[in-house]
């Protein structure tokens, strides 16, 4: 099985949580919708980590550790994305961020 | 004896006093008058008339003087500021301060043609005055009328004495202003009914005519002014000989073109202020003035003043200006001598006689007979001013009845005044040893030579046909005018005349003033003489209206006066107490003593006036001698511009020995033709009874009845001036002024012509200009408000509407900005990729 498949299941991740990001009505589906994006660029990372070594040299874990801090930062980043959603509850009363267009003053 | 010593020698030292005093008594009287005269008693009468016969005494005095030296063949010109020093500087113009003299300032000018004009105005205005103390007596207004007609002489005694001719200016016009007064003296007494209509008309009328012809002469003052600098006529004389001398050596035989202007602008003050043609018609209306006044105008002053003009400016009129003069003056005399053969009017038929000789005179200093113009204004002043007395006498004796129709036999109650009016009209028709035959005979003399003499123009020669035609026309009216008025019998009422009584109402109305011009006026006014006291004149109802007079032809003597009891009346001026029922039934009176004497005097000098001149009495009888007369003598080109000036004058209209000689004969035989062929027309149609001539009279107006029509209507001239009078007695109120088809009706109308060019043309292009800038104004306004408005309002409405369209994106939901910012990303890609 080649890199393509990995890349396509990659890109198909990317595209459905670009769609969510787009389409969900509530903020946590948003947030689901990044973690499928960083997720998508994890497959990436990891994937060609495993079909890119030069021939003969020791193998490199380079794609294997942005994975790791990409796990790390998705994280923090949901932490960070929950507490603003929280504030938003509390400002809006409501998780849509349709109704949170405060941005538009 | 010398010519110092002796007591008729002219002494500057005391004459210019003695004349100046003369000047001066009328116009002390007149302020007397003004202030104080009618609590005095008498009204002051006395006081003017004394005080005038102060002044005729002086001027007569002098006036001998005047006799004295031309009799010593002694030059007699005095400039009482070069010879006694008395002068009156007004004030200094331009350069002439560096001499010392101010060329605006005035002396006293005496000279023969002063001397005698002089005279007559002195003798004539003494006459009036002591006339007017019977013919004004009781009428309201008494002691202004004499204050008035004092202050009239005055100015005339100034114009005369003027040495400038802005002097004589000032005087000419404080006589215009004077006429104006006297002639509308009645319009301040109603109670003179049909006068006082017709005398506010006409004082309006002669006051605005004369008016015409005095700006004229200022124009021509102005106008010699400014080239001469000077108003003195001496100087003015000098000035331009010397004027044409200068010019004719550049252009032989041509004169400069604006003396000939100035020349007929002076001339237009003569037109106006002697009633020549056409500015003639105030005269005859100026008989609406009490008929004292009617002398003062018609004989001393006033139109003479004209003719004194003429003479004392004649160095300045070139060839041409005098062409003019002397046709104007030949239409004058023919022209006013027919009218005065249809007028019926007593004091009508006088106007006309006036305005006819003075185109007599006018048209013989046209013609270059100084002289024989002067001359005859000289006999002409006497005669007429005696027969417009003798006329007034008459009016006054026949009850104010003015219409000669209504006359008749008046010779047998009022001889003396007969025997005046008779002698000053044989004067005036030119009958040989009456003074209006030596002067009237002088300027027909004068016509002829210049055609005799070679000098053959077109003016000459109208002259010369006309003005024996004029006369004989003269000698027609004036005997026509006695016959009427003095033969036959008595016959009042014939006529419906304007003057004739009102019946009822005037308790104390002695006079009935009325006057009729032949022109049919309606109605009549009655002149109120307070201190009267007659009865009603019950006139009215006694109806003449039945009696039918349709025609002149038939008009008979309509109940003579035979069946009115001829009560008694009282002879003081003029009580016609007794009227009866009939109204007319009073016979006319003799006049009282001063009217009477007023008439003598006049009479003798109108007879004799020619005669004072006359140098050898008794050889000049021999009539183909008659023209050398004294005054031709003492009043010659020499003496009347200096010797210098005269010669040259002189020279010009000088003829030859045999060339003169048979005008003489020529001109002694067409004026004796002339006026006996008048007087034996006159006395064929009129001296034959009254109801024959009426019928004969008819039979001559009827077969000429186009042209008769046309002289009795005057020419119509005031119709086509549009001033003719129309007196309405009926009407309370003045008709308003209706323009007409006439010289003031179209002036009217072209003044209205112009007026609509004014809206039309001239507005129009004021309101095309304003109209264009309001369109430039408003282009602009709409280039401000669309182009600069645009911009602004544009830049703003762009800004505003991209923003409304871009916030349509700033949405605030972040999920659409994500939307934006995939889709943005995506074609960035796809850029990437496909380019």
């Amino acid at each position: 099985m080649g890199l393509g498949a990995y890349i396509a299941v990659s890109a198909a991740l990317f595209a459905l949580g670009i769609v969510a990001i787009l389409v969900r009505r509530n903020v946590l589906y948003v947030l689901m919708g990044i973690e499928m994006i960083l997720n998508a660029a994890n497959i990436n990372f990891v994937a060609f980590n495993r079909f890119n070594q030069a021939a003969g040299a020791t193998s490199s874990l380079d794609g294997r550790m942005f994975a790791i801090f990409v796990i790390i930062l998705a994280a923090a980043e949901a932490a960070v994305a929950l507490a603003i959603v929280l504030n938003v509850f509390h400002l809006f009363n409501s998780v849509k961020p349709a109704e949170a267009d405060l941005l538009r003053e | 004896m010398t010519a110092e010593s002796h007591f008729l020698a002219f002494d500057p030292a005391q004459d210019f006093k003695l004349l100046f005093l003369a000047f001066v008594l009328p116009l002390v009287g007149y302020v007397i008058q003004i202030s104080v005269g009618k609590r005095l008693p008498r009204q002051g009468d006395w006081l003017l008339t004394g005080g005038l016969f102060a002044t005729a005494s002086i001027t007569v005095l002098m006036f001998a003087k005047s006799l004295w030296a031309a009799y010593h063949g002694q030059e007699f010109r005095h400039h009482s500021g070069d010879e006694a020093g008395l002068w009156f500087h007004w004030f200094y113009s331009s350069d002439t301060i560096a001499n010392g003299v101010s060329n605006v300032s005035a002396a006293i000018f005496y000279d023969p043609l002063g001397a005698a004009m002089l005279m007559v105005v002195g003798v004539v205005s003494f006459c009036v005055h002591l006339f007017s103390i019977g013919y004004m007596h009781g009428t309201p207004r008494y002691h202004i009328f004499f204050a008035n007609i004092s202050l009239f002489t005055f100015a005339m005694l100034g114009l005369v004495l003027s040495d400038n001719l802005l002097f004589l200016f000032i005087f000419w016009e404080v006589m215009g202003l004077m006429s104006y007064l006297l002639i509308g003296h009645f319009s301040h007494d109603p109670s003179s009914g049909y006068f006082h209509k017709w005398a506010t008309k006409a004082c309006k009328k002669a006051f605005l005519t004369t008016r015409v012809g005095d700006t004229c002469l200022l124009v021509g003052m102005v106008i010699f002014f400014w080239k001469f600098d000077t108003f003195r006529f001496t100087e003015l004389w000098r000035l331009s000989l010397e004027e044409i001398a200068r010019h004719q050596a550049v252009h032989p035989g041509e004169y400069p073109l604006w003396m000939t202007v100035g020349g007929l602008f002076i001339f237009g003050g003569t037109i106006g202020k002697s009633a020549q043609f056409p500015l003639h018609i105030w005269l005859p209306d100026a008989m609406a003035g009490p008929t004292p006044v009617s002398a003062m105008i018609h004989a001393a002053t006033m139109v003479a003043a004209g003719v004194f003009l003429l003479g004392r400016c004649y160095p300045m009129f070139t060839p041409d200006v005098l062409n003019v003069i002397a046709a104007v003056g030949t239409i004058t005399a023919i022209f006013a001598a027919t009218i005065g053969t249809t007028a019926y009017d007593l004091k009508a038929v006088l106007a006309w006689s006036t305005i006819s000789q003075l185109g007599f005179m006018v048209a013989a200093i046209g013609l270059g007979g100084v002289v024989a113009g002067l001359f005859h204004m000289v006999t002409h002043a006497f005669f007429k001013a005696c027969l417009f007395l003798s006329a007034g006498s008459v009016i006054h004796g026949c009850h104010h009845e003015q219409d000669m129709r209504n006359m008749g036999g008046v010779r047998k109650y009022m001889p003396i005044t007969f025997a005046c009016m008779l002698a000053s009209t044989i004067a005036i028709a030119g009958i040989p040893f009456f003074s209006g035959f030596y002067s009237k005979d002088m300027i027909i003399l004068r016509a002829w030579e210049e055609i005799l003499g070679g000098r053959f123009t077109g003016a000459s020669f109208f002259a010369a046909v006309g003005l024996p035609i004029a006369a004989a026309c003269t000698a027609f009216y004036m005997f026509r005018m006695i016959f009427m008025t003095f033969s036959d019998s008595y016959r009042p009422g014939t006529v419906e005349s304007p003057f004739a009584h009102h019946g009822g109402g005037h308790d104390d109305h002695g006079h009935d003033h009325g006057h009729g011009d032949d022109h049919g006026h309606a109605g009549h006014g009655d002149h109120a003489h307070g201190d009267h006291g007659h009865e009603a004149h019950g006139h009215a109802d006694h109806g003449h209206a039945a009696h039918g007079h349709p025609a002149p032809a038939h008009a008979h003597a309509a109940s003579a006066h035979a069946s009115h009891g001829h009560e008694a009346h009282a002879k003081d001026h003029g009580g016609h107490d007794a009227h009866g029922d009939h109204g007319h039934a009073a016979h006319p009176h003799e006049s009282p003593l001063p009217m009477v004497v007023a008439l003598c005097i006049l009479a003798f000098l109108g007879v004799f006036g020619g005669h004072f001149w006359l140098a050898d009495p008794v050889h000049s009888l021999k009539f183909w001698e008659h023209a050398h007369t004294w005054f031709e003598e003492s009043v010659s080109f020499q003496s009347l511009y200096g010797a210098e000036i005269g010669d040259k004058l002189a020279a010009k209209i000088a003829v030859d020995e045999h060339a003169a000689h048979l005008a003489h004969i020529v001109a002694l035989s067409v004026s004796l033709t002339v006026a006996s062929l008048g007087i034996l027309v006159a006395w064929l149609i009129y001296g034959r009874g009254w109801e024959r001539s009426q019928r004969v009279a008819g039979k001559i107006t009827h077969s000429i009845h186009a042209i008769y029509e046309v002289v009795k209507g005057k020419y119509f001239v005031d119709e086509a001036l549009g001033t003719a009078i129309v007196v309405d007695m009926k009407r309370k109120d003045e008709p308003r002024y209706q323009p007409d088809a006439s010289v003031i009706g179209a002036s009217m109308h072209f003044a209205n012509f112009l007026g609509w060019i004014d809206r039309n043309v001239v507005d129009a292009t004021v309101n095309l200009v304003g109209r264009i800038g309001m369109a430039f104004g408003r282009g602009s306004a709409a280039f401000d408000r669309v182009v600069i408005d645009g911009a602004v309002n544009g830049v703003g409405m762009f800004t505003q509407t991209f923003g409304s369209v871009v916030r349509l994106f700033q949405s605030g939901r972040v999920q659409q900005y994500a939307t934006f910012a995939v889709f943005g990303g995506l074609a960035l890609a796809a850029w990437l990729i496909l380019l």
